[in-house]
């Protein structure tokens, strides 16, 4: 029990790290570069989130492919919707 | 989650033999039952109660519809009545209608299990369906909206005076309800079928609400927190949609679309699922081609999400996305085409019985393909850009909605009736019945095709003269719609008190559900059933299949 609260308690801590990477890295001159890094950072979250707090390193392989499968409807969404925002300046009218 | 209907362990025998219906009769029998059957019957008549409430405005609609000029309500007054009329048919009376009601009863008896895998939760779902339902009607009094069911961005968010925030909040929680119904289902398929049953044996009816469930779980998360950013933009100005605030007003629509594409298919598909029983049941035969009509489930359920961009050819979507999202859509006809065929392969040389429920069936396969083909026309990009927000669009998805999917609810309520109530109704009422729904919707519907090819626009309460012949036609047919909608609530209910007892199996179909008395004991079997041969084994095989046999 007691492992496992110092355990959430890091995660926890880790979260805040990257909240605070988050803050910092909106405000540098990174460029291009700004947004990517923003998503690796909020990669890293839900991984961290994914893994410890909703114990997908603990779950069987039916947990595992279920939340395989959200993942994959999100990337549905994702790419068909960046189908129209990527390629709306493509012609003209 | 340690629900009873999870450890089987208990011998049959210690299960009494009493019908479900007669075990206990206090409310709190009722309302605190965690019986799947009894919380299907607590379903039935909450939907029946909203199915009138939205029956009333479309009422209204259609006598303001006689006259060119609106002269029935105020523009304010349509477009509230629209709204309302939409938003209740949609989430509060279709969406659980056949898996609340007809799902809920039937599965766990067609899968030989006590219960569904959560009984609790299956309770739980319906309270919050009530309190969701509530809210809504709460709404109708204090004012309405006047959005449409589809609380596109910006009127929503900016313009909207009615009560939009309510509303979504109504829509957010009543999708907790269908999310907790889907998880129930999946768990319940997977985990409680009865020894023997395996997956190819599995009824269709079963096969098209393991795909609904999975439209349930991954779909309405995704309306549930677009319509929390329309209530946090309209109450507190989070700029998501308004580009003012820096938001997007056609993301609105994308994710709207994607739930509600999807959710179309949560209309349609346990109907289909409800046609291949009705249709194996009364041409006494075996379903043509099990496993394309069962994969056909999954490949809607799936292939569903991809073409939301339909709704939006016409907005300012790209037209590189338009063009896939055009293609996409008419990969989705391809599943339904494949059950449509295989249906009729069935009744082929079938020992027909054309009692209501084929009658039901028949005209859902008939409407189910004029909506689906007309839809296939709304996909094509130059075809749509004419009859876009048209009636036509109105008729397309009311011949699926209504023709395809009441229907098939009314087809499925008089063909497990006698096994939900244990009595027999009056066979010839419900045939006239049947055909009084099939006339009536056609004459209601199908001007409407026309109105829109001519250039009726949706969502009007004034319109050129020339369109009033057609208007009038088509709310004749409303009436006569109305007249087969009651109907079968007369002979129904004298049913309840003066039918005829109903024997375990009226229909000498097959299928678990069957072999139980009517009314089913309080557990659904007496005996844990075992199951040895597939579904629909009846002595007619297709010709073609027994060739290869
Ligand atoms: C199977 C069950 C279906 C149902 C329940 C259904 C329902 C609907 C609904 C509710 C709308 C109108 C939404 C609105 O604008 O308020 C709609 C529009 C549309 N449907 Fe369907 N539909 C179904 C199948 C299909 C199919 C198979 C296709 C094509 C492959 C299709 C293509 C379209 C298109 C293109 C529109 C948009 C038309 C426009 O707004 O201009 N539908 N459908
Ligand atoms: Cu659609």
């Amino acid at each position: 029990m007691k492992g496992l609260l110092i355990q959430l308690g890091l995660v926890w801590v880790a979260l805040l790290i990257l909240l605070a990477a988050t803050v910092i890295a909106a405000h540098l001159p990174l460029g291009a570069a700004k947004p990517w890094i923003s998503y690796a950072i909020a990669f890293a979250k839900a991984a961290l989130i994914l893994w410890v707090f909703m114990e997908m390193r603990k779950e069987g392989a039916i947990a595992r492919l279920a939340m395989m499968a959200a993942m994959v409807w999100l990337i549905m969404m994702m790419t068909l919707s960046a189908s129209d925002y990527l390629t709306r300046g493509w012609l003209s009218g | 989650m340690s629900d009873a209907a999870l450890d089987m362990g208990k011998p049959a025998e210690e299960v009494e033999d009493i019908s479900y219906l007669r075990a206990g009769h206090s409310l709190r029998s009722w309302f605190l039952t965690t019986d799947h059957k009894r919380i299907a019957i607590l379903y039935l008549v909450s939907i029946v109660f909203f199915f009138l409430i939205g029956g009333a405005a479309a009422a209204m609609i259609r006598l303001d519809l006689l006259t060119p000029a609106g002269d029935l309500m105020t523009n304010e007054g349509y477009n509230r009545a629209f709204s309302l009329h939409g938003i209740i048919m949609v989430w509060f009376f279709l969406i659980p209608s056949i898996p609340n009601t007809i799902g809920n009863f039937i599965i766990p008896l067609m899968i030989g299990a006590r219960d569904l895998a959560f009984p609790r939760l299956n309770l739980l779902s319906w309270y919050i369906y009530i309190v969701a339902g509530f809210i809504a009607l709460a709404v109708v009094l204090g004012g309405g909206v006047d959005t449409g069911w589809t609380f596109y961005t910006p009127l929503s968010t900016m313009y909207a005076n009615g009560m939009v925030a309510a509303t979504v909040i109504a829509v957010f929680i009543s999708g907790f309800s269908t999310i907790l119904t889907g998880i129930n289902f999946i768990v319940t398929i997977h985990k409680l079928r009865a020894p023997g049953m395996t997956w190819s044996r599995l009824p269709l009816f079963i096969w098209s609400h393991y795909a609904v469930s999975i439209i349930f779980v991954l779909a309405t998360p995704v309306l549930a927190i677009t319509l929390l950013l329309v209530a946090a933009e309209r109450l507190f100005g989070i700029g998501v949609f308004d580009p003012a605030l820096g938001g997007d007003p056609l993301l609105f629509q994308h994710l709207f679309w994607f739930y509600s594409h999807p959710a179309v298919y949560i209309m349609v598909l346990p109907a289909m699922g409800v046609i291949s029983e009705l249709i194996t049941s009364a041409a006494h035969k075996r379903i043509f081609g099990y496993w394309f009509v069962a994969i056909a489930s999954i490949a809607i359920a799936v292939i569903g999400f991809l073409v939301w961009g339909h709704h939006m050819f016409v907005s300012g979507q790209s037209l590189y996305a338009s063009a896939v999202f055009s293609f996409l859509s008419v990969a989705v006809a391809v599943p339904s085409a494949i059950k449509v065929y295989n249906w009729t392969a069935t009744l082929y040389k079938g020992d027909i019985m054309i009692d209501a429920p084929l009658l039901f069936a028949l005209g859902f396969i008939g409407l189910f393909v004029a909506g689906g083909l007309t839809g296939l026309m709304l996909a094509m990009l130059a075809i749509d850009v004419h009859v876009h927000d048209t009636y036509f669009v109105v008729a397309h998805f009311h011949y699926i909605m209504v023709g395809g999917t009441v229907t098939a609810f009314f087809g499925a309520l008089h063909y497990w009736w006698p096994k939900i109530t244990g009595r027999l109704y009056n066979e010839t009422l419900a045939r006239i019945a049947a055909i009084v729904i099939l006339v009536g919707f056609n004459v209601t519907f199908f001007p409407q095709f026309m109105l829109g090819y001519e250039g009726m626009p949706r969502r009007y309460h004034v319109y050129p003269p020339e369109f009033q012949l057609l208007q009038v036609i088509s709310s004749a047919g409303a009436a006569l719609l109305a007249v087969g909608y009651a109907m079968p609530a007369f002979y129904l209910l004298w049913s309840l008190k003066k039918g005829p007892r109903a024997p375990a199996n009226p229909w000498g179909a097959t299928g678990l559900e069957w072999t139980t008395s009517s009314p089913p004991p309080k557990h659904n079997f007496t005996q844990q059933p075992v199951v040895v041969r597939g579904p629909y084994d009846y002595p007619l095989e297709h010709p073609a299949s027994r060739a290869n046999a």
